[in-house]
């Protein structure tokens, strides 16, 4: 056992037979992605970027309930509301802090008309930190661009709430 | 104007050499952490340039516009010199490679003593840098430094004697002439070997980065340099490795010549050899750092005295032995 150690040892066929892993494996396919060119699937559930939806009439989907505003741990969303004409109770104000937001999702599961969700958008970094304080009219520029994704990301996750 | 003529060739010749070897450098940096990458089946540096070719530029580009930071309580000449030192030091030993018969900056009768010298000399510029920094980790990192190069030094000195015995030159001209019939490599294999670990060893290789280990010393020496200073300190390591695979092409695989003597291969420039010998030994030095883990200290210096040392004493003797029975000992 020692002899054959021994010649082991002096051999190197432990370092020569791990060189020769290192080298099959350089002609493998890659594990990581080219990122900016290529990105990774992402889940329906993914809590991305915030967006306020819309009816397809076109009225907005919030009632100024404000759960979102009391669930969120962070204390990211400001609301204010006023009553419309039409008796109908609608919000002034929604904004959105995306720097104190830690993107837990309770604003979402929260929400009991499905206005305030978390779209599939990640890269949405600033320049300056005021670009991060979301408004109302910014908000509902994201449902209305990313509709579609929203839209068929509550429907196919719809089963299993 | 004589003199002026004299100094203006020499400087051309020596930017001829240096230029290329720093690009070179900078494109080995790359090919290091892109086999690196691929063994780890990563992508590696692929968005500077064609295939990120470029991104040891604009590593440069970005060192050179940092901050140099000089720590308060440090020996301030001596840490700016100590990159300074490193990186000359590893530039001026190329004078005496061999590209091709008589390409060479300065063929002078003791290259090899030479090149050995300089090499030694590399230690001064961690040791002074870890002094000069004046804090706790570059200190540890240049004493380890310092004693795992003396030590593998010595294997390599006698390694290096080995060739000479074959050889009856100092000259590297000379050695490589002497592999015309057979390259090196085949009667010394194991002396290639241990040339090759001691060559890690002494340029701070993984698995002997023990100087850097970072999970014990930050960074070893390198710990307190920022900005152009750090990146000097890059640039000669990366000089030295690059220098220590074009002597063990030159005194193994047998440096401009081609490995097979006939028509085609006749034809290609020796320096492209050369060339081709100096990578293929560096990829060698760039896998062994994706496969192997770091050694002990204990282990890397029962390694370099208990078993390098001996081993090519021996073999220095068997081959003088050989030699000198066959009477095949060199005459000039």
């Amino acid at each position: 056992m020692k002899i054959t150690r021994f010649i082991k040892t002096i051999l190197m066929v432990d370092f020569v037979s791990g060189l020769l892993i290192a080298i099959k494996e350089m002609f493998k396919s890659k594990k990581t992605i080219n990122y900016p060119f290529e990105k990774g699937k992402i889940s329906p559930r993914f809590r991305g970027e915030h967006a306020l939806r819309r009816y397809p009439n076109g009225e907005e989907r919030c009632i100024a309930c404000k759960l979102c505003e009391a669930v969120c741990p962070a204390q990211a969303i400001t609301i204010e509301s006023t009553q419309r004409e039409d008796g109908s109770r609608k919000t002034t104000r929604y904004d959105i802090d995306m720097m104190k937001c830690i993107y837990c999702g309770l604003c979402e599961e929260s929400c009991p008309v499905d206005a305030i969700v978390q779209g599939p958008n990640f890269e949405f970094s600033t320049e300056t930190r005021e670009e991060l304080y979301y408004t109302k009219e910014k908000l509902l520029d994201n449902g209305d661009r990313w509709e579609n994704i929203l839209a068929a990301n509550i429907k196919s996750d719809n089963p299993y709430r | 104007m004589e003199y002026f003529d004299i100094i203006f060739q020499e400087v051309y010749k020596i930017l001829f050499l240096l230029v290329p070897v720093l690009v070179s450098v900078a494109m080995i940096v790359w090919l290091d952490r892109r086999v690196w990458a691929f063994v780890q089946k990563r992508q590696g540096p692929n968005v500077v340039g064609p295939f990120g070719l470029l991104q040891s530029l604009a590593d440069a580009l970005k060192y050179i516009f940092k901050e140099i930071i000089i720590p308060a309580s440090s020996n301030k000449v001596i840490f700016i010199l100590a990159p300074i030192i490193t990186m000359t030091l590893a530039l001026i030993a190329w004078a005496v490679i061999p590209f091709n018969e008589g390409q060479v900056l300065a063929n002078i009768n003791v290259g090899i003593l030479y090149i050995f010298a300089v090499s030694s000399l590399g230690v001064y510029g961690i040791i002074m840098g870890g002094w000069a920094s004046n804090s706790k980790y570059p200190f540890l990192g240049a004493i380890r430094s310092a004693a795992q190069m003396v030590s593998y030094e010595v294997s390599i000195g006698i390694i290096i004697i080995n060739v000479l015995l074959c050889v009856g030159s100092l000259n590297l001209s000379d050695i490589v002439l002497a592999q015309q019939e057979m390259w090196f490599i085949i009667p010394l294999f194991p002396m290639f070997v241990i040339f090759f670990i001691s060559s890690l060893a002494e340029t701070n290789r993984p698995p002997f980065d023990l100087p850097e280990a970072e999970a014990e010393l930050v960074a070893g020496y390198q710990t307190e340099y920022s900005g152009m200073m750090y990146a000097m300190f890059w640039l000669g390591e990366y000089a030295n490795i690059l220098l220590m695979c074009a002597l063990g092409s030159i005194l193994f695989l047998g440096g401009w010549l081609s490995p097979i003597d006939i028509y085609p291969f006749t034809l290609v420039p020796g320096a492209v050899w050369l060339i081709f010998k100096i990578l293929f030994l560096f990829i060698l030095f760039a896998l062994v750092k994706a496969t192997v883990p770091r050694y002990r200290y204990d282990q890397l210096m029962r390694l370099g005295w208990k078993i390098f040392l001996p081993f090519s004493l021996i073999y220095v003797v068997l081959t003088a032995s050989y030699l000198f029975y066959f009477n095949l000992l060199p005459t000039n």
